[in-house]
């Protein structure tokens, strides 16, 4: 690791100044993809600055809406009584996240912030047609992923909160990489009141993505049938050692499949 | 009578301190005045030093020094030696290119060492060892056996022409021809051992230190067999007599081969320690272990099994190619050669076989033994092409085997490829093998599977493996540049407790428990009067360390004799003390007794009369009570057995599942059951490991894939069952415990298990074999392509 | 430099460390708490697990100036002062869940999380999934899986029913 200074602002005002006077600063929220990346020396951030102080922790549910702080941890969503009411889908999901260590640790806000495309959470977000909160605006989840690693966060901008609709039904099916246990293929289906999303992360090219024709069918009918002849393009998909195109874009139907079983 | 003695499952000595964050690995210690070293490190897999400029990175902060081949090669310092020499078929010996401490001019695989930077902290020689400027010439790298021997290939050593390291053989060739040219059929099959890295959880760590006042260098490494450490890195690398140089291997969190072998940054580190004058420590990043740590398997074979109509196996006739990476770790040759093509008669009676291997060089680590070494090849190519056989010939898998074994009342029983089996009987480790694994309820359980969406198949293998290693003048006709014994040492206190001196290194085994129980079995003292000492050049004699699980064969034969010279000398000092004659005194319990009265010595107060000599025979005994043995095995052991394993396939994404796994071993005398269970236990682990996880991917140039436990797959708990162990044991022959050994049984009887079941389960996918590792991918593929070939039809 | 206290096993402790430090590093190079071990560099294997604030956490992705002022317990602080071992180390060496010991204190540390988060009662499957985090190349798991079974009914207070192997 290359050496930096280190903050711990305590609110978001003072962690955007602090991020704002340097270009080189980095932002920390649970550090479980940051660190090991520092670790690796794939990046040399001047300051890092630790959002834990900030405020950014808490769930909520105000009306139809769950609200849920950008620094809060899987492992607190995953035990919330608060998102097993609201959206059961998102608590398994969190539930589900790397391992107990990670959970105890990582969080959404810092999972959406680096949108790896192997992440879980993006699904969730993307399908459920989340919102996200920044200390600038709000941005709806289609207009939030912009490929892999990349978001419409702005140099300095922070997450703080993520806005999630009820879902009438919801889940959530991963297969998980072997080695590494990072989605493979994960795929949120969700019918909320504005209709059924389908969100895929870990297969494809561009990170997380919405499936079009699987979404149709399932307006149709919201059955794993509904889906059964639905394919989905290989040419989208990653390739690696772990599995081709063809067998990632095989698994988007089999984990849609079970997902939808499950919603 | 002694509780905690053979055949007791005593809880380990060791657990406590390990329990209690009170274990004493390498990068525990740190010494007064320690440096930190970090290695510069090769990205590519063959390219040409044009330069390095270290004036950059020698000024940055806290750098001691910077050093680089060049440095070790001006003054003398020798290449990385092998242990093991194979000659080719023509009779000329191997071809063994030099294998530098440091690269010089070229480098030869991703992590090939270039420089090694000594400075203040540990990051700091990190900060320094990126600003190492270095200019390389890409040459293109070969990381596969079969491109590496094709014409044009880029050469790993300019002086070994196609790569090829040795061309061998092994076995009657016209007998062999004479067998198949008789064939009711040939079985024929190609097959692929993946390539494993080993990933001890421990990486890898030193620290090498050096007194000015004495000349004495001390190095403490995380090895398997630091004699052998000191015996190779001072002799051939460094030039540093014994006597001025202490090797430590501590505790050490797991080896499995990894850490039998002298390493070039042990060399590094040591030679630097004495021009520094200071400590140097160095510790692997995991990252780091993946391309310096020695890797296993990457075999490649074609074999054919020459069949009666009968099913009785006629001929076997094996070629194998058998990547070395790009320099020879320290018995690499042996593994594909002695260790492996010698077992190709397996627990048949296979009257004729004729094997091949060419040894071959690519841009690679190199590979030596992990865990089972040669024999799991052998054992994988064997069993699967068995199952094979039974397929082609309409056969029951377990009818075809029992056909085929050499029977309970054969032993001693000569193979036609070199080994004697002493004992044996695969029968009974077969049967007992079904009954525990419900062999005969599985067609009901296959039912159920199916009513569910699920592929329900099962598997088994039935091995032999050849270990204890190993006989010296047979080990040294066949290439070993080393005696294969195992040393002993006992010193009997004043008092009565026992100190023992082993060469045998435990590093997970739990020697320091299993030794104790042998040591107070055979002396007749309580448990905890025992003190086992291992691992520390300058504290025991000399040894020959841990692999080839023969610490209980060998080293624990060593200490068997030991203890006979002990008993005598003490019963001629009880023969003394009591004016009874040598002949009338018996030890028993822990007495020396005059047969047939009630006249009597503890043994303690022999040995206090040992060394308190004033009614002693002083004339005819030296006092003391301290005895030595070195024992050198008459022959090689041979566990053996049959492992069952049960899967199932989810046909929606490949993933196999591993339901039950069973195993009925055959491992001689156990002195710790429990200990032995654990040790099956985790070979099996790994052998699971290897057939449905475990792959080191390299690219075709020779840039590994799988560079950390991100993309390598490691057993989980949740990708492991519950694994049922039994022993059917017959006794070893020629050693004095009956003992054959555990460590490897596990690792080597389990892959092809695995694979038969898997490719039982695929019964209805037309699938005669698949190489391993089993993934979900592949397995999806299969039944894929299966799927799409229906539909076309 | 920064200056960091914390409390590490129920005693109060500070250092100086670069904000670079990682937990781990301040424990077992600082602090000479040399029982928590580093296996790996990806967040993978899990022998570095220690206990922050209650929660497992892995040492080794953790800044040590994360952990300023936190409550720390590492496997040095799980025996009682007169040695006596905490059921869960209890279990693991009744078991021989355990070889090498390198992936042991990480083992331990997670697996007296899993049983305190499951008050209710732990299955095989439960634990084998909650050990996700922590690699054992020695064992199998087998043993593991026994031990932590076992000490689930000695850390709850209840009578281990007796069952087949």
């Amino acid at each position: 690791m290359y050496d930096f200074s280190y903050h711990k602002p305590g609110s978001v005002a003072d962690a955007v100044k602090m991020l704002g006077a340097d270009g080189e600063a980095k932002a920390l929220a649970g550090g479980m993809t940051f660190i090991p990346v520092l670790k690796q020396r794939l990046n040399k951030p001047s300051a890092v600055v630790d959002l834990s102080a900030a405020g950014l922790s808490g769930i909520k549910l105000e009306g139809d809406k769950l609200i849920i702080g950008a620094m809060t941890t899987h492992a607190t969503v995953a035990s919330s009584p608060e998102v097993k009411k609201a959206i059961p889908a998102l608590a398994h999901l969190a539930n589900n996240i790397g391992d107990r260590q990670v959970r105890s640790r990582g969080t959404i806000g810092g999972s959406l912030a680096n949108n790896d495309p192997s992440a879980c959470y993006p699904s969730a977000v993307l399908a459920l047609g989340a919102t996200i909160h920044t200390n600038q605006r709000k941005v709806a989840a289609d207009d939030y992923f912009q490929g892999m690693f990349a978001t419409a966060l702005e140099p300095g901008e922070i997450i703080t909160a993520v806005e999630f609709p009820m879902a009438e039904r919801a889940a959530y099916a991963k297969f998980p990489n072997p080695a590494s246990r990072y989605a493979m293929v994960g795929v949120f289906v969700a019918k909320t009141a504005k209709g059924v999303r389908v969100a895929v992360t870990g297969a494809g090219q561009n990170g997380v993505f919405r499936h079009a024709a699987m979404e149709a069918a399932l307006s149709t009918s919201f059955t794993p049938d509904a889906i059964k002849s639905v394919t989905t393009p290989a040419d989208m998909m990653n390739a690696d050692i772990h599995g081709s195109a063809a067998y990632r874009a095989h698994l988007v139907g089999v984990m849609a499949a079970r997902a939808v079983a499950a919603a | 009578m002694i509780v905690d003695g053979i055949g007791a499952s005593v809880k380990r000595v060791e657990d406590h301190r390990f329990l209690s964050g009170k274990g004493h690995y390498t990068d525990d210690m740190n010494r007064p005045g320690q440096t930190h070293a970090v290695f510069r490190r090769s990205d590519s897999p063959h390219a040409r030093i044009k330069s390095i400029d270290i004036a950059a990175a020698s000024k940055m902060a806290g750098v001691v020094a910077i050093f680089t081949g060049a440095d070790l090669a001006a003054e003398g310092v020798g290449g990385v030696p092998c242990g093991w020499q194979i000659h080719n078929k023509d009779g000329s010996p191997m071809a063994e290119p030099m294998h530098p401490v440091l690269a010089i001019d070229k480098v030869r695989h991703v992590g090939d060492p270039i420089a090694m930077v000594v400075a203040e902290t540990k990051q700091q020689a990190k900060d320094a060892a990126e600003a190492i400027n270095i200019e390389f010439e890409e040459l293109g790298g070969i990381s596969d056996v079969r491109a590496a021997i094709a014409p044009g290939a880029p050469l790993v050593h300019d002086d070994v022409a196609s790569n090829v390291c040795f061309d061998w053989h092994i076995g009657d060739k016209a007998a062999t021809e004479a067998a198949f040219a008789n064939a009711f059929k040939i079985i024929k099959l190609d097959l692929t051992n993946n390539r494993l890295v080993p990933n001890a959880m421990e990486p890898r760590a030193a620290i090498s230190e050096y007194d000015i006042s004495s000349g004495e260098y001390t190095l403490h490494t995380t090895s398997q067999n630091p004699h052998v450490i000191r015996l190779l890195m001072g002799a051939f690398v460094l030039h540093i007599p014994e006597h001025k140089l202490r090797v430590v291997a501590p505790d050490v969190g797991g080896g499995f081969g990894s850490k039998i072998f002298h390493y070039a940054e042990e060399a590094a580190l040591t030679w630097a320690a004495a021009k520094v004058l200071r400590p140097i420590k160095w510790t692997a990043d995991r990252s780091e272990s993946f391309i310096t740590d020695a890797h296993g398997r990457d075999h490649v074979s074609h074999a054919e099994l020459a069949v009666a109509e009968d099913g009785k196996f006629l001929g076997l006739r094996v070629e194998t190619l058998a990547n070395m990476g790009a320099y020879l770790s320290t018995f690499a040759p042996s593994v594909p050669t002695y260790l492996s093509a010698t077992l190709l008669a397996g627990v048949y009676t296979t009257p004729a076989i004729y094997a091949q291997v060419k040894a071959v060089f690519t841009h690679t680590v190199p590979v030596d033994a992990y865990r089972g070494a040669g024999r799991p090849e052998a054992t994988f190519l064997l069993e699967r092409i068995v199952d094979v056989a039974a397929r082609d010939l309409g056969m029951d898998r377990v009818e075809i085997r029992r056909k085929n074994f050499i029977p309970a009342d054969a032993f001693p029983y000569q193979t036609p490829i070199a080994l004697q089996y002493d004992s044996g009987d695969y029968q009974t480790t077969l049967r007992e093998c079904l009954r525990m694994a419900d062999y005969d309820g599985f067609e009901a359980r296959r039912k159920a599977a199916a009513a569910k969406g699920k592929l329900r198949g099962i598997g088994m293998s039935t091995y032999v493996e050849a270990c204890g290693i190993a006989p010296s003048a047979v080990a040294g006709a066949l290439g070993a540049r080393a005696g294969l014994y195992e040393v002993a040492n006992i010193r009997v206190h004043p008092t009565g407790s026992v100190t023992v001196f082993t060469g045998a290194h435990s590093h997970g085994q739990g020697h320091e428990t299993t030794f104790a129980q042998l040591v107070a079995d055979q002396l007749g003292i309580p448990f905890n009067q025992i003190e086992i000492v291992h691992g520390d050049t300058s504290k025991v004699p000399f040894g020959m360390g841990t692999y080839g699980s023969r610490s209980l064969s060998v080293g624990g034969s060593a200490m068997v004799k030991a203890m006979d010279k002990i008993i005598l000398k003490g019963r001629k000092i009880a023969a003394h003390l009591m004016e009874a004659s040598l002949d009338d005194v018996e030890f028993k319990d822990g007495k020396f007794t005059v047969t047939g009265t009630d006249k009597s010595k503890a043994f303690a107060e022999i040995s206090l009369t040992a060394y308190v000599p004033h009614n002693y025979p002083i004339e005819e005994l030296e006092p003391g009570l301290e005895e030595t043995a070195f024992y050198d095995p008459k022959n090689f052991t041979y566990p053996g057995g049959c492992h069952i394993c049960e899967v199932e396939i989810d046909p929606n994404t490949g993933t196999v599942a591993v339901i039950n796994f069973t195993a009925v071993d055959d491992v001689g005398r156990v002195i710790n059951p429990m200990i032995v269970e654990g040790q099956v236990q985790g070979g099996i682990a790994q052998g699971i490991g290897q057939a449905l996880l475990e792959h080191a991917i390299y690219d075709e140039s020779g840039q590994l894939l799988s560079g950390s436990m991100m993309d390598y797959t490691m057993p989980r708990a949740d990708d492991l069952p519950n694994i049922l162990v039994g022993t059917e044991s017959t006794m070893c022959t020629h050693n004095p415990l009956g003992a054959k050994g555990v460590g490897e049984v596990g690792a080597i009887g389990s892959p092809p298990a695995v694979i038969n079941a898997v490719v039982d389960a695929l019964r209805d996918y037309d699938v005669r074999h698949l190489d391993m590792p089993a993934t979900p991918a592949k397995i999806w593929g299969i039944i894929n392509a299966h799927t799409l070939k229906m539909a076309a039809e | 430099m920064p200056q960091i206290s914390l409390t590490v096993n129920g005693k109060p402790a500070s250092a100086e460390v670069e904000s670079r430090t990682l937990l781990v590093e301040l424990l077992r190079e600082k602090l000479h708490l040399t029982g928590t071990h580093v296996g790996c560099d990806t967040s993978q294997c899990g022998a570095c697990v220690v206990e922050v604030d209650g929660k497992s956490v892995k040492s080794c992705t953790m800044l040590a100036v994360q952990a300023a002022g936190a409550h720390v317990t590492t496997i040095e602080g799980l025996a009682s002062a007169d040695g006596k071992l905490h059921p869960m180390q209890e279990m693991f060496r009744e078991h021989h869940a355990l070889q090498c010991g390198y992936c042991t204190p990480g083992m331990v540390m997670s697996a007296i999380d899993l049983v305190n988060s499951h008050p209710d009662g732990l299955s095989e499957e439960q634990i084998r999934h909650g050990l996700e985090g922590n690699i054992c190349r020695c064992t199998g798991y087998h043993n593991i899986v026994k031990a932590i079974h076992a000490a689930w009914f000695v850390m709850h207070g209840k009578e281990m029913p007796i069952a087949a192997e």
